[in-house]
């Protein structure tokens, strides 16, 4: 048995606990393609994994250009995985460009597979490597290099095909696949499968992949260049079953289960706008339950018509990214005197103004938290991981039509883009999720008003939540008004009384302090006790857990704890922090989380900032939290 | 909607009986009048007469029943009053629930209005009432849901939600208060100022060329155009009705007086001096005649001409006859504006019938569900390439 998936076939090969890949190429070369198939591939194998794809945010830009280059990068491992991979051990760079881009990201020793048919003199200049010789100067020194004509060699795969040269050359990245794939030990059934299916109607390009892909595994089984073949053993992981899922994909599907499992309608209102626009295309194709979606004329258009749908006893939810929070803000303020539900998803990009448009940052905690006029306090939640986003949006949800409030949830480009291995929930297990209107007149929510007619009175509130009741158009005796002016305390009559504005704006404040009733305990890894202590938000969780394993690794005495019901701080954080002597807050910002824990708290904290577009590596965490506990030792 | 009983009853056979949203419905829409909590002061309507009330009764209730116990704070002799004396008269003889009528208002002395309506309202944010009328009326097409809206509030800072709300056909009603001023600012020009108008804001006079409402609702595919004045409520609620028969975004514009801001502005199509010969009031299927009869429109190539009906020179059959469902005559018509020598057009000007905006989005939840059936969440998240870990 040869079979090129076999690695018991080849006495070279080496088992590894994990490896970073990342596929780097033109935005036509199908590299997303091509790294989503390994991804599979891996999945298979029944490694850990997480993934993150960098694409440009032009979307065809001038081929072999720097800014064309599309990327996706996967960590795969034997252990636990906690993010997309600090450093790579294999870029595959199809051209000139892809490696001047991606080579630093590569570990020293790392291994660079070059097409080596896209380094032409056109190809440098494109690269704007005019005047240098990347395959033959110093430029690779320190690197094991695997040169591979790829697109040569695809075309002598198809010689005997019909398919035209710019057809033969587009499945190069099969090849590609095919070689690594090899490389790495995984499986080539999950890829010919996809083909298959795919192509199922076009036998001619469906057997030109297939091919394509086969050659490029039995090429990495011939060539003397590929020294070492690396096996990734499957990892322990809790048992249950599992699926690769993206953050977009993943909020959408909580918002459905939201949906499905509160018996009530969702309204996603969206205006298109990345990285949030995924959040739409997946809900839109779940029409089949209780969702219904509204791509609007604008920003403001989205949240108004989910404000609308929430009145009319929908759950209304809107996606966006912080330009789109930041057009949606007095709408926002008007859910808040409402006091009527309303999720408002912001997949943060980084910023100010249009930013980094795919580019993920943690720069709108302030204004997710102050960032509308007048006292007006909301929820904020953000999500830990790309799975996680299925379980805050859920929450969010559940939050939204608890305390009759705006929810805010803070996700990431990051999460969004990125998938990991995703453990299922099964339904039952979700939280239960009971939300009752008020259908009925009773003593407690009617008076006599001034004519001397009953009169529903809206602002009533819940002992325990604050909630107002829910009281949607259609329901006979319970007509009322909402606005955006002040609201008289339970008659909900706009009121300019001096002390009535007090006390409504210290109810709300109240109402949103009460949410953390419903939050669990912060979960902590390590000690709950000690010199020092990581207190992280949303996305850079896998970053920082990775970071505190390294450290407990090495016997660095330093806990972690991670929020993701981020506004209002857990009340049981304080009691946490006074725990430590220190406290470092990693975040990918100027310093926001820290401000919000300084005002809160009388405890020594330590910034840690990043700011470039880009995730925090783990060796970074775990360098600062060297630094920070450092002169504790001393 | 031929009328406004069989548009409940028919129109929404798909749609569920109670509010949306709670899977239990909460019961038909007034099924619990008689158990209604004491002192209710809903008549139980079968022992009624029509008619109870005094304004003629489709739901049995009267004007006062749809007044709140709000006071009504807006500047004594503003026209806002009038509208919304008739719209309190119109409810009552529209076969609508009362706990299905909704107004959705926006910024401005307009938007005060849902808080003297004792009906559903929400008084929302400037200019942006469609988004918020469009979210509800989707998540609950049985809801009658009107917008009031003034002149700043939709052609300026909303203007864009109204071109999106006409383009889209949601089932609505929109009333624009048109007084050509900005008046809870205390007196700016607004997009409807005539050019060289002297405000506080503009002291050497404005240079912005004003709009047209009805022009751009009809620039927008409205599916319904009309305009009335506050000064004459026999037509205003007959214009109202008309919009609320009518099944798709039904825009109303009314020629409002704001007697402290702008006082007059519109006195040259309201008032009994210059009425007659300055305001045109067309009625589909007749001849396009005003001024008591003594003059008319004729077309003149594709221009429109006053002609004189009293001289042996022209008679009626020289007239146009207005044809409200032509869209070109509708533009035609609704373009008279700044021409001195041509009325201001009054009137239903364009009626067309196309799918509502609502009903396609229901009509495509339901079809993708009797296609797939109803979703199980088990098998969506199972869904994909999934492998299995075993204990």
């Amino acid at each position: 048995m040869t079979s090129p998936s076999d690695p018991a076939a080849d006495a070279s090969t080496r088992s590894i606990p994990d490896a970073t890949v990342l596929f780097a190429g033109d935005s036509g070369d199908g590299m997303q393609l091509t790294g989503a198939q390994f991804t599979l591939a891996s999945a298979y194998a029944r490694n850990d994994l997480a993934t993150l794809p960098d694409y440009p945010a032009e979307i065809r830009a001038p081929a072999g250009t720097t800014y064309g280059v599309s990327g996706f990068q996967l960590h795969f491992g034997a252990v636990d995985i906690h993010t997309p991979g600090d450093k790579v051990d294999l870029l595959v760079a199809m051209n000139a460009a892809a490696l001047k881009v991606h080579l630093s990201r590569v570990r020293p020793g790392g291994t660079v597979l070059v097409n080596t048919d896209a380094f032409a003199p056109r190809d440098l200049e494109l690269a704007d490597w005019s005047d240098a010789d990347p395959l033959h100067d110093d430029t690779l020194d320190g690197y094991e290099v695997i040169e591979v004509p790829l697109t040569t060699l695809t075309r002598e795969a198809l010689s005997d095909t019909d398919l035209s040269k710019k057809q033969v050359d587009r499945s190069k990245n099969m090849f590609a696949l095919g070689l690594t794939l090899w490389m790495y030990s995984r499986p080539l059934d999950p890829a010919r499968d996809w083909i298959r299916n795919k192509f199922s109607d076009r036998p001619v390009i469906r057997d030109a992949n297939l091919a394509v892909l086969k050659k490029g595994a039995h090429y990495a089984e011939t060539i003397e260049a590929i020294g070492t073949r690396y096996q990734v053993d499957p990892a322990a992981m809790k048992p249950g079953t599992y699926r690769a899922v993206r953050g977009a994909e993943a909020t959408a599907l909580g918002l459905v289960a939201a949906a499905h499992q509160s018996g009530r309608s969702v309204f996603y209102g969206s205006y298109p706008i990345t990285p949030a626009s995924d959040i739409l295309h997946e809900i839109s194709k779940h029409k089949n339950f209780d969702v219904a979606t509204f791509q609007a004329e604008d920003e403001i258009a989205a949240v108004g018509a989910a404000l609308g749908a929430s009145f009319g006893g929908s759950i209304g939810v809107c996606g966006t990214s912080g330009p789109g929070v930041a057009l949606k803000t007095e709408a926002i303020g008007l859910g808040v005197m409402t006091e009527l539900p309303l999720v408002i998803v912001n997949m943060q990009r980084g910023g100010p103004s249009t930013g980094l448009p795919t580019k993920p940052e943690q720069g709108d905690l302030m204004q997710a938290v102050y960032g509308r006029n007048g006292e007006a306090p909301l929820p904020v939640l953000a999500p830990a991981s790309p799975g996680d986003c299925f379980y805050m949006a859920y929450e969010a949800c559940r939050i939204a039509t608890t305390y009759m409030t705006p929810v805010m949830l803070l996700a990431d480009g990051y999460l969004g883009n990125g998938s990991e291995a995703w453990r299922i929930p099964a339904v039952d297990d979700l939280p239960s999720f009971t939300v009752e209107n008020t259908t009925e007149p009773t003593d407690r929510n009617m008076m006599t008003d001034d004519d001397g007619n009953p009169q529903f009175l809206p602002y009533v509130r819940d002992d325990d939540t604050l909630a107002r009741p829910w009281a949607v158009p259609g329901t006979p005796e319970l007509e009322h008004r909402l606005g955006g002016l002040e609201k008289e305390h339970e008659t909900g009559n706009v009121s300019y009384d001096p002390e009535n504005h007090e006390r409504m704006v210290k109810l709300r404040a109240e109402k949103v302090q009460r949410v953390t009733q419903s939050m669990p305990p912060v979960p902590v890894r390590g000690p709950r006790q000690g010199s020092l202590l990581v207190l992280g938000w949303g996305s850079t969780k896998g970053a920082i857990d990775e970071a505190v394993d390294r450290c407990h690794s090495e016997d660095t005495p330093v806990s972690a704890a991670h929020l993701r019901y981020v506004w209002p701080l857990p009340a049981d954080l304080e009691a946490l922090v006074d725990g430590f002597d220190r406290v470092l807050v990693p975040e990918l910002n100027n310093g926001q989380l820290i401000r919000l824990l300084r005002n809160a708290y009388d405890a020594e904290f330590l910034p840690l900032n990043k700011i470039q577009g880009r995730p925090f590596r783990a060796a970074e965490i775990c360098t600062a939290i060297r630094d920070a506990l450092t002169p504790v030792a001393s | 909607m031929a009328d406004a009983s069989a548009s409940s009853n028919t129109n929404n056979t798909t749609k569920p009986a109670g509010p949306p949203g709670a899977k239990k419905p909460a019961g038909p829409p007034g099924s619990k009048k008689p158990a209604g909590p004491p002192g209710s002061k809903k008549p139980d309507g079968p022992t009624l007469p029509p008619g109870y009330g005094g304004d003629g009764g489709g739901c049995g209730l009267s004007r006062k029943d749809f007044s709140s116990d709000q006071d009504v704070r807006w500047c004594p002799g503003c026209g806002d009053y009038a509208i919304l004396a008739t719209v309190q008269r119109l409810l009552p003889e529209l076969d609508v629930p009362k706990e299905n009528t909704v107004f959705i208002s926006g910024i401005g002395c307009a938007g005060r209005f849902p808080y003297y309506m004792d009906t559903y309202g929400m008084h929302t944010i400037h200019g942006r009432a469609p988004t918020f009328a469009t979210g509800l009326k989707c998540a609950n097409p049985e809801l009658d849901v009107w917008i009031v809206t003034g002149d700043g509030d939709a052609l300026s800072i909303g203007g864009n939600h109204l071109i999106h709300l006409c383009r889209r056909n949601l089932d609505t009603q929109v009333l624009l208060f048109n007084n050509k001023i900005y008046g809870l600012t205390k007196g700016q020009y607004s997009p409807t100022s005539e050019e060289g108008k002297v405000t506080k804001s503009t002291p050497h006079g404005s240079i912005d060329a004003p709009f047209n409402p009805v022009a751009v609702a009809l620039g927008a595919d409205a599916s319904f155009v009309a305009r009335t004045m506050d000064r004459d409520p026999k037509h205003m609620k007959a214009m109202m009705k008309a919009s609320h028969e009518h099944a798709g975004t039904a825009f109303l514009e009314i020629y409002q007086n704001c007697n402290i801001f702008n006082d007059g502005a519109f006195f040259e199509f309201t008032e009994r001096g210059t009425k007659a010969s300055r305001a045109l009031f067309v009625e589909d299927g007749e001849p396009l005649t005003y001024a008591n009869g003594e003059r008319g429109l004729r077309l003149d190539g594709l221009s429109l001409e006053a002609i004189d009906l009293t001289t042996d020179r022209w008679s009626v059959s020289d007239c146009l006859v207005y044809d409200a469902s032509n869209r070109e005559m509708a533009h035609l018509i609704g373009r008279m504006f700044d021409q001195p020598d041509l009325p201001r057009p009054f009137g239903v000007l364009y009626q067309t019938e196309r799918p509502t905006y609502e009903q396609q989005l229901h009509d495509q939840l339901d079809a993708v569900r009797a296609e797939r059936g109803d979703g199980d969440l088990e098998t969506l998240l199972h869904s994909g390439e999934t492998w299995t870990i075993d204990a």
